[in-house]
């Protein structure tokens, strides 16, 4: 099957072949493998190569592993002074340069807006950092009295040797009432920041979770992972869930507190929305606490629905069940109009989603709505259980640059552990279709005949717009402007371009308005000036 | 509040940096390595530190920022990176075809010692270099010094390719320091009115402010060509712009090719124009055309018309060294007040250019170098100023304490402008004194009583 567009018609084996033809042998063979014409299998995913090393001189979209483990999961936790152990920049870049809004009302805790940094100078290359990492985590604490410090390793810590561990440890004994751990998210290790997302989960897992026993007031806790609160997705998606009843427990990370973490295992529900960075702290969850799991996705307002609809079935009560119906059948009609209004300027439209690790998958939903297609897609830092499903996870080679990431063994806690369902329960909602634990991948919603790419880089890009022309590109900060110069409008899914949310039920409205002044902007008619549309001189110029 | 945790009170730090007035000497690399024509800035490093690099250019620039990087993982961080940088350098002239590669390093390369002149001479004898092609380099371990200090070594690497033939071309290099590209422009604009030619190195302009056309150019026109860097060596002197940005390049390539310098202030304000143009003119032993004298007297007239309103205004600014000096002396110059002053690039001569500057003041100045917007704020707290100058950062101070905020420097991450309307020379000095103005207008209407709220200003 051909990829249809409105200028030239190219096979996605000829697009392959154009992507690959200008590499290098090596390089060639090693990106054929990410590329993947995707064919509809019966009964198997195809496989496609992913979270393997970048090839060094080709311009990746990729950030770093203290990017995933400082930037992302840790950034949205207001209430946690986080000290970057290094030289200046690596503190400086991370400094509110996501979008991860929090709400620490009038006077509450809030040290999102603040960069913590040791600067490490050439001496304390040379000679060690601990004990300026020691005076600083002082400093921190005599200017602020927080609950925690988290400390964060930057590439030349690793290098030297400095022990974090052992310096956050002996401060945190020191304090007594101060939380100090730390993260050797050095910037070399994995292939991508999804390395770091681990890091900071298993650290999160280990030294905050747990902490808290009291029981928080409401019913149906569920925790909600995987959700980082850009441009307010995670407020819009707590509107909803307060409205059905359900009470959000601990959101991994987005307007998150220290307390939510160390309350996340008095949950009984965990509901995983960005499935790369974070699914494993919900198998620890299960294996730790019994707290069962299951995917959901709130990008999409039928996917919102639909999500609500599965918390609603797993907890198997009528009052709430009906509830969550009330508040779907409340909240559609303004999503339906919304949607009326934009899908005879969006219809037929076509949109590529390069992004993340979970939201080219998620995304996928909204542009459905808007009656667009997905014609390309692929992640920045996904593994292949992320485009395949589940499945493949135990097939999944662990390489040199995985074994160096820490995976903690984690068992049944003696005292905490509680079944939330009885065997019989959980096969029962089996039986009747509900699936725990599962994810099925990008792939299967892709069509035969599309290109599933991981790790697409800037030349990759190019060849795809110039290509296949779609009507939206979607991928972030440092591919916009590349993209647009060809004249194609460019959404950033990292940073909304400043917008949203769209999450949850506004936020699709939000997105489907946003979407439609994309790619109806009048500014893509004007890339030629009338004398470059017609720059020869035909006749002299008639006066009036 | 958005800072709420800062205190009034001012307890001296001496590990914790809060809030830096600085960042790391790579993206000054990278972002002058975008100043030479053809050229892809090659960070040798983890790839972080460029997906960091290129997204902060990104963002202050609204434009495409290519880039490349070596992508250690840890066993390049073990075994040293060498074969990443060649295997980087095969890729990047098969792929993306630049004229030059301009390699710098990251404090991981710098930890572990990889060489990059060895590893340089290496791709060449392996014929991974095409004919041509160049690669130039500098280190920029960035635990020493800061952005700025990354930029003056990357423009430092570029005179490497200066050739001194013996035979003066007539030309005056120009090595601006860390402007923005508008402002690269507006220099040669001044430089063309003067019938003084010259050779700007770096030269932003033409890559980093282009137009929207359909087309997309990895390698835009702009820049300062490999030619007109080797020709540098033949000219008949370099005008430095800046000590911290552009001393360094300046005087090695005198060292060199015996190309005398001269070390200016950055020209923004009257009197470091003035300084600007009069040294130009004597180099080249040419006249100053009147256009640039009536634009001298525009500015003049600008100043005298709304000096009332800068009258003992006071101000707290924060950024590099280079500019701020200028900036000082600008703000003298129209009497007002700076008051409080913070860069987080280290260097004590910089306090002291500043106190020179301020000396006849009826007041002490708080400077620091190697300080951080933390303390800035403390200062502000104690002291309170009218007018607040700095970059993006300084929003959450200005909205905190309620301070009119000139957003001026590196990065500028939340309005447009910088990239089309310089503030060098006369007419970069007309803008800023229309933004201030603006600035402290639009708070007197604010403020104004109704009785007080008035027509005319």
């Amino acid at each position: 099957m051909a990829i249809q567009n409105k200028h030239a018609e190219w096979t996605p084996t000829e697009v392959k072949e154009e992507m690959l033809k200008k590499y290098p042998a090596k390089v060639a063979r090693k990106r054929a493998s990410s590329i993947l014409i995707n064919e509809a299998l019966s009964n198997t995913t195809p496989e496609i190569q992913a979270n393997v090393r970048t090839i060094p001189g080709i311009i990746t979209m990729r950030g770093c592993t203290y990017a995933g483990c400082k930037g992302v999961i840790m950034g949205p936790t207001r209430d946690i002074v986080n000290l970057v152990h290094g030289p200046i920049g690596c503190s400086f870049y991370a400094w509110l340069t996501r979008r991860n809004q929090t709400d620490a009302g009038e006077a509450g805790e809030n040290y999102m807006t603040y960069c913590f940094s040791t600067d490490m100078q050439d001496s304390d290359v040379i000679f060690g950092g601990e004990k300026k990492l020691k005076a600083a985590i002082q400093e921190a604490y005599d200017l602020f009295h927080p609950k925690g410090i988290a400390v964060f390793a930057t590439c030349p810590v690793g290098l030297i040797g400095d022990d974090i561990h052992a310096v956050a440890k002996e401060m945190k004994e020191k304090f007594g009432d101060c939380n100090v751990f730390a993260f050797s998210c050095e910037g070399y290790k994995g292939v991508s920041q999804s390395a770091g997302h681990h890091i900071a989960n298993n650290q999160v897992f280990k030294h905050l979770v747990g902490q808290n026993d009291e029981k928080k007031p409401g019913e149906y806790k569920i925790n909600l992972l995987g959700e980082y609160n850009i441009g307010g997705d995670g407020f819009e998606i707590d509107r909803i869930l307060k409205l059905c009843g359900i009470s959000n427990i601990a959101t991994f990370s987005g307007n998150s507190t220290y307390d939510q973490f160390a309350s996340a295992h008095t949950a009984d529900l965990s509901c995983v929305m960005c499935h790369r960075s974070i699914n494993y702290v919900a198998d620890m969850l299960e294996t730790k606490y019994g707290i069962p799991w299951i995917k959901v996705n709130f990008i999409g307002a039928e996917a919102t629905a639909k999500s609500l609809r599965k918390i609603g079935q797993y907890f198997g009560d009528k009052a709430l069940i009906d509830r969550i119906e009330a508040v779907i059948a409340a909240e559609m009609p303004a999503v339906k109009a919304a949607i009326a209004d934009v899908l005879p300027r969006t219809q037929g439209k076509t949109a590529m989603l390069f992004v993340g690790g979970s939201r080219a998958h998620h995304y996928m939903e909204l542009f459905g709505e808007l009656g667009m297609k997905t014609v390309s897609t692929g992640y920045e830092f996904g593994h292949r259980d992320d485009y395949e499903g589940r499945e493949v996870i135990p097939n999944l080679k662990v390489d040199a640059d995985s074994r160096n990431i820490e995976e903690i063994e984690v068992e049944a806690d003696p005292d905490k552990y509680a079944p939330r369902k009885t065997a019989e329960e959980l096969k029962a909602l089996e039986d009747g279709g509900f699936e725990f634990k599962d994810y099925k991948g990008l792939i299967p919603d892709m069509d035969k005949g599309t290109l599933v790419i991981d790790d697409l880089n800037q030349y990759e890009a190019e060849k795809l717009v110039e290509l296949i022309k779609p009507d939206l590109f979607c991928a972030g900060i440092k591919e916009k402007y590349s993209i647009q110069k060809l004249g194609i409008p460019m959404k950033q899914l990292h940073s909304y371009d400043y917008g949203g949310p769209y999450a949850g039920f506004k936020g699709a409205v939000n997105f489907y308005k946003e979407i439609d002044r994309l790619v109806n902007s009048k500014v893509w008619g004007y890339m030629k000036a009338p004398w470059q549309e017609n720059p020869e001189l035909s006749a002299t110029y008639v006066w009036e | 509040m958005l800072l709420r945790h800062t205190p009034k009170e001012i307890n001296e730090r001496s590990a914790l940096v809060i809030n830096p007035a600085k960042t790391c000497q790579p993206i000054g690399a990278m972002y002058a390595a975008l100043g030479v024509h053809g050229c892809l800035p090659h960070s040798h490093g983890s790839q972080g530190c460029c997906a960091y690099h290129r997204s902060a250019l990104t963002k202050h620039y609204k434009e495409p920022i290519s880039a490349a990087t070596s992508s250690f993982t840890e066993g390049a961080s073990v075994f040293g990176g060498q074969a990443n940088l060649l295997q980087a350098i095969e890729n990047i002239f098969t792929v993306y075809e630049p004229e030059v590669i301009a390699v710098h390093t990251t404090c991981l390369s710098e930890t572990i010692g990889d060489d990059i002149k060895q590893i340089r001479d290496k791709a060449e004898k392996q014929g991974l270099v095409p004919k041509g092609k160049h690669i130039i380099y500098c280190n920029t371990p960035s635990y020493i010094g800061s952005h700025v200090t990354g930029f003056s070594n990357m423009v430092r690497g570029m005179t490497e390719l200066a050739e001194n033939t013996g035979k003066k071309n007539g030309k005056v290099n120009v090595i601006p320091g860390w402007v923005e590209p508008s402002d690269m422009e507006e220099i040669k604009r001044i430089a063309a009115l003067m019938a003084v030619p010259i050779t700007l190195f770096p030269d932003t302009s033409g890559v980093l402010n282009g137009p929207l056309s359909g087309e997309y150019h990895m390698f835009p026109e702009g820049g300062v060509t490999i030619k007109e860097l080797k020709e540098a060596g033949d000219a008949i002197g370099t005008l430095a712009l800046g000590e911290w940005c552009s001393a360094d390049a300046a005087r090695t390539l005198d060292t060199r090719c015996k190309v005398p310098c001269k070390v200016l202030d950055m020209p923004f304000g009257l009197k470091a124009t003035d300084r600007f143009v009069d040294t130009l003119r004597t180099i080249a032993g040419t006249s100053v055309p009147e256009e640039i004298t009536r634009e001298r007297g525009q500015l003049v007239d600008m100043i005298s018309d709304s000096h009332q309103y800068y009258y003992q205004k006071k101000v707290a600014l924060y950024g590099d060294p280079d500019q701020l000096i200028a900036m000082t002396e600008f703000l003298v110059s129209i009497d007002m007040w700076p008051t409080h002053l913070v860069t987080g690039t280290p260097g004590k001569k910089f306090e002291k250019r500043i106190q020179e500057l301020t000396a006849h003041l009826p007041y002490e100045v708080n400077v620091k170098a190697g300080g951080d917007m933390f303390l800035l704020h403390q200062w502000i707290k104690n002291e309170p100023v009218d007018l607040l100058i700095g970059n993006t950062y300084g929003k959450y101070i200005a909205r905190d304490e309620d301070v009119p905020f000139l957003r001026w420097g590196f990065p500028i991450l939340d309005r447009m402008g910088h990239q089309y309307f310089p503030t060098v020379g006369y007419k970069g000095g007309l803008r800023l004194l229309e933004k201030i103005l603006g600035l402290i207008l639009d708070r007197k209407d604010r403020d104004d009583s109704e009785i007080q709220f008035e027509l005319t200003l």
